[in-house]
């Protein structure tokens, strides 16, 4: 079998780009994102469940703690929590979702903003996305400081920090992307010609949300 | 299939469905854990079922630029079990004749089960797919007409664009079972390729079963 290249192009330089698979390769490299995404999560939710629903031996306490969601402080006595559960901060939490929620709908307006050519809404829409991801990242890390336990008070424990910790590992990542978008959109880059820097981020952003609500729901409320 | 994250709108609409749907399995669950289960299998299966069942934009039909010299006509013959066939063969000496100066290169996707695909077993494969080419170019050749061959990937439709690529044929014969026997014609690789590209695309037909 002889070489394509060699034997079959006439027109100097390389060939054109192999595009058989008919994928864009920007929602190529989306998909692949997501995927991968979708496997880190989805290792840590795997533990989550399986610490929660499979694994009474998970606690440091006694097997008897583990009939409980969040396990016993102490060993139950007569199958009661005598010293109590411990809690999730449900509430904060909640005020926390409202929050990344809320600043998902700045992001949207901010992108609509720029494409109509109104770039102080743009702004004004980056900045307050901005501004509410860091309110809820500083009140993920003070909610970690008034928790109540810590990684060491069982596995309940170490998966809980992880799947929200990973949570807000990402909204640090979303929080850089934003911050160059905003220095940028300061220095008067995009338009509505071009603002697909905004539009990338902005999908980051949404899927971060996204994560979110399935971690809160799953982690806080179920 | 479109993706949920294809563009920030779109992205965002998603999250809105996400908080949707969360929140029916979060009450669901409140008043029966087991009910909250059967939401989430639900919704589950219901956003999969959506998603494979759309349809994205469909691509814009590619012209393909007629290179050498002008005079020269390419024509691209794809076929598999039906490469030896007595109507392609005439078909492609038909040709020969017709047009004059032109060159053929016969692909043959090296067709092969999902299973092996997915495990990259494909040696058997490409080798069959290289022996009945042979045979196929030997034979053109005793009748005078000069072919390149190539064993091409296993997905038909991959294998033609591939050669429409490197080869830029002014032409492309796509050779199938008939009707009801071909599992290209039920693929719709022929359309497939007439929508895609702007040569044409010439569908023969052989049938092996037919006594000669």
């Amino acid at each position: 079998m002889t070489s394509h290249a060699e034997e079959l192009h006439e027109h100097h330089g390389p060939p054109a780009a192999h595009k058989s698979s008919r994928v864009d390769a920007r929602v190529l490299g989306m998909f692949l994102f997501i995927g991968s995404e979708i496997m880190l999560f989805g290792s840590f939710f795997t533990a989550y469940f399986f610490i929660r629903v499979a694994n009474p031996d998970a606690s440091t306490i006694t097997p008897d703690a583990w009939q409980f969601w969040p396990p016993c402080k102490t060993p139950p006595v007569g199958g009661e929590c005598t010293a109590g559960q411990y809690e999730f901060p449900v509430f904060v939490a909640g005020v926390n979702t409202a929050i990344l929620v809320t600043s998902s709908f700045t992001m949207h307006w901010a992108l609509q903003s720029i494409k109509r050519g109104q770039r102080p809404a743009f702004l004004a829409g980056m900045v307050l996305t901005f501004v509410m991801g860091l309110a809820f990242l500083l009140t993920q890390v003070i909610e970690y400081l008034h928790v109540g336990f810590n990684t060491g008070d069982g596995a309940f424990a170490s998966v809980f920090f992880g799947l929200t910790g990973l949570h807000g590992a990402h909204v640090a990542v979303g929080l850089t992307l934003l911050g160059m978008v905003i220095i940028r959109g300061f220095r008067g880059h995009f338009s509505p010609e071009h603002h697909h820097g905004v539009e990338l981020p902005g999908i980051y952003w949404h899927f971060v949300d996204i994560m979110w609500i399935v971690v809160y729901s799953t982690v806080y409320l179920l | 299939m479109e993706s949920p994250f294809r563009s920030e709108a779109a992205a965002f609409r998603f999250l809105l469905i996400t908080i949707g749907a969360f929140a029916l399995i979060v009450v669901a669950s409140w008043i029966d854990p087991w009910l909250g289960f059967a939401v989430w299998v639900l919704l589950t299966a219901g956003a999969v079922g959506v998603y494979l069942h759309q349809r994205g934009p469909r691509a814009p039909q590619e012209h393909v630029e007629h290179v050498g010299p002008a005079e020269e006509r390419r024509v691209l013959v794809v076929a598999n079990e039906t490469v030896g066939g007595k109507e392609l063969l005439s078909a492609i000496s038909e040709r020969a004749l017709q047009l004059g100066r032109v060159r053929f290169v016969v692909v043959c996707p090296a067709l092969n089960t999902r299973l092996k695909t997915w495990t990259s077993d494909e040696d058997a494969a490409r080798a069959a797919a290289q022996k009945r080419l042979d045979a196929t170019i030997a034979r053109l050749a005793s009748v005078g007409i000069e072919a390149r061959g190539e064993v091409g990937d296993a997905d038909p439709l991959v294998a033609i664009e591939d050669g429409v690529r490197t080869f830029h044929p002014d032409e492309v014969v796509i050779s199938t079972h008939p009707e009801g026997r071909s599992n290209w014609l039920e693929r719709g690789v022929v359309t497939a390729a007439r929508e895609r590209f702007d040569v044409p695309v010439t569908h023969v037909v052989v049938d092996l079963e037919r006594p000669s």
